[in-house]
């Protein structure tokens, strides 16, 4: 099973020409990903490495079957990239680009979500399914598979997390970095729902961080909907007010978005928060032994 | 990106919202001059990007150029909450029958704008959310949908505008807002207070407007707002050689890879009982050169003791990450310790080329927890 990437996933990677696509679309495929395709237009007859490359996403569908798709091409062509693979009928859309103007995204967001198509992006890390499928920049190697869900707003911090959960020999079912810009396709409370319909995932971390209250209503969510064990971390307890912390969506403004409120609004619902990452890693391989 | 009152109104006004006229001024002569050219009484105002600057003496009325121009020496100079007053704005000062309220939000939560509008403005619109939760409509609107008539007049006799002519040109003005917010990419679009004068006319007295910054590619001209002497040195500095970093105001300078990894290693310091002095986001990339860059603006901070360096290896390479900071070590000749962490792609390789070098000065450290606590040990 797994979520959202699996061994059932057909890659298709829009932007798979340039530099970025082309390093990471063939490290996604020397992993084991089904990388079915690459879209780049003007492009249509040439192969990376042997993948064919189309000229539009309607092709890469209809010619080598891909219902998932990748995206890598610079924010100001994301967008249309996005509308592109959802109106040709791709299901799952990855989009790893970032700097995408927010309202762009707030049009993308209210086009794709009554679709039903799983968005995760942009400026996000990608999905990963350990020993199945790996689908954008998350390094495989740092993970294993396991029992594990992880939805992260941040990439490098989830490798923290994942490598410290790694050390203490336990394994992740599917990572999740949903990004961390203020409109992102999907958020926690997405993909917590898939976590929890999810067999092989027994339990999940959620690694959140300062700005919004995407923590504090997944809190909501967790209290209301959830059956499996969810620990947390969160970032920015230092942060000061007023000051992007390096992701656009990481912001506290005004008295709204503390990482304060956000622990305190999860352990409401009984999940336990960690003070550092080692700390989350550590509650959760001690629910795991036992 | 936030903007100046001015830069606001400026945008106010290309979009067709009635703002007073007004002149910038950096010195009591141009303050003087600007009174001149606009006749009769004008308001005195600083130009800041922080609240509060009406109560802190930021804002005179002038009866003339000569007061004027003394009113302009009070107030260039002055700190408001941390922000030194080095602008002005010299506008026809306005009669005022009342005061409203009405902004437009980018609502995260919601994933919709938000207008809001109430005829309690003029104070913090906090106030009037908890005081006076009814007096204060809230609205949000489709973005596919867009702005539609309809909106304004649920705003203007939600909020009880009885007047006609007010209604008229509120519901214009609203109109006008959603498309200075959407076209500009505004996260922020707020007039506290928009006035209606004695005579009934209504009008932007204030603006207060907030820019993604990732939409700045296409608003050259909103780009060129930014004011660099106002920011802190520092920041600037780093905004100059692309590096992201916050200043915060310990002793122990702080570089990571990614965003929330870097938060976490502030977080971390404080945990080990130690003071962070920045944020510092290294990013994706992690060349040697962004390496040294990163490591000249963090130690231009005299406050900096020791400097914690956390990097998870992903896109970022370790060997790469190593070579970079034995670099920075000989061009800037650096003497504070610094303690490093790595793990990740090429993790082994870049422990060996530090270890090789091995200057006095670094320490390497297996984990992230241990490397904070040994960096927050050597700024003691």
């Amino acid at each position: 099973m797994a979520i959202i990437v699996d061994n059932e996933t057909k890659l298709v990677v829009q932007g798979l020409t340039g530099s970025e696509g082309r390093f990471h679309g063939l490290r996604n495929r020397s992993y084991g990903t089904n990388v079915v395709a690459g879209v780049t237009p003007g492009k249509g007859g040439q192969d990376v490495d042997g993948i064919p490359v189309y000229n539009t996403v309607a092709d890469a569908v209809r010619e080598a079957g891909a219902n998932t798709s990748l995206i890598f091409v610079p924010a100001r062509f994301a967008p249309d990239a996005i509308y592109e693979a959802v109106d040709a009928g791709i299901r799952t859309v990855i989009c790893i680009t970032e700097h995408v103007p927010a309202h762009e995204m707030l049009r993308v967001y209210t086009y794709v979500r009554p679709k039903g198509v799983t968005l995760i992006g942009p400026n996000c890390p990608g999905v990963l399914s350990p020993g199945k499928s790996n689908v954008g920049i998350i390094p495989a190697e740092v993970f294993q598979p396991g029992s594990i869900g992880l939805v992260s707003r941040s990439g490098t911090l989830t490798y923290q997390i994942g490598h410290e959960v790694a050390q203490r020999g336990l394994g992740n079912s599917t990572i999740v970095g949903i990004g961390g810009d203020p409109v992102v396709g999907s958020g926690f409370i997405d993909i917590l729902e898939k976590f929890e319909a999810d067999p092989e995932t027994k339990y999940v971390v959620l690694v959140g961080e300062i700005g919004g209250d995407e923590e504090e209503k997944a809190a909501r969510w967790v209290s209301e909907h959830m059956s499996k064990p969810v620990f947390s971390y969160i970032a920015g307890f230092s942060a000061p007010p007023g000051k992007t912390m390096g992701h656009a969506g990481a912001i506290i403004s005004g008295s709204s978005g503390t990482a304060q409120a956000k622990k305190e609004a999860l352990e409401a619902v009984g999940i336990r928060v960690g003070t550092t990452p080692t700390e989350v890693a550590e509650l959760v391989a001690a629910a795991a032994a036992v | 990106m936030d903007l100046y009152e001015y830069q606001g109104k400026q945008l106010f006004k290309q979009f067709g919202i009635p703002v007073s006229e007004g002149r910038l001024a950096t010195t009591p002569e141009q303050a003087r001059t600007a009174a001149e050219e606009l006749g009769g009484p004008v308001v005195v105002k600083a130009q800041v990007l922080t609240g509060g600057r009406g109560k802190a003496g930021g804002v005179k009325l002038a009866d003339d150029p000569g007061d004027a121009e003394q009113k302009a020496q009070d107030i260039i100079g002055l700190d408001i909450r941390g922000h030194v007053v080095g602008k002005l704005w010299i506008e026809t000062a306005s009669d005022i029958a009342k005061e409203y309220y009405l902004s437009v939000t980018f609502d995260r939560g919601a994933k919709q704008p938000l207008f809001m509008f109430t005829t309690q403005g003029g104070v913090e619109i906090e106030e009037v959310a908890a005081n006076d939760p009814d007096a204060l409509v809230r609205l949000h609107v489709d973005p596919l949908e867009g702005y539609q008539p309809w909106i304004a007049r649920r705003l203007v006799y939600g909020a009880g505008v009885d007047d006609p002519a007010e209604q008229k040109q509120i519901a214009d003005i609203v109109g006008k807002l959603y498309r200075c917010f959407v076209e500009s990419d505004a996260m922020l679009a707020e007039i506290n207070p928009l006035i209606v004068t004695p005579d009934g006319e209504v009008k932007a007295l204030d603006s207060k407007f907030t820019v993604d910054d990732s939409a700045l590619y296409r608003h050259s001209d909103i780009a060129e707002f930014r004011d660099t002497s106002a920011a802190d040195p520092l920041e600037a500095f780093a905004r100059e050689k692309g590096v992201t970093y916050v200043k915060l105001d310990g002793d122990v300078g702080i570089l990571g890879n990614g965003a929330g990894l870097s938060m976490s290693t502030v977080d971390v310091v404080v945990v080990a009982g130690g003071r962070p002095a920045n944020f510092c986001d290294l990013g994706g990339g992690g060349s040697a050169e962004g390496v040294v860059d990163a490591l000249e603006v963090i130690t231009r901070d005299p406050q900096v003791k020791s400097i914690f360096f956390n990097i998870f290896g992903g896109i970022t390479r370790c060997d790469e990450v190593a070579r970079g900071i034995l670099e920075a070590l000989e061009r800037l000749q650096l003497e504070t310790p610094i303690v490093v962490r790595l793990d990740g792609t090429n993790a082994e390789e870049g422990r060996r080329i530090l270890a090789e070098a091995a200057p006095p000065n670094l320490h390497v450290e297996p984990t992230m927890l241990d490397a904070a606590r040994k960096a927050v040990e050597l700024a003691r």
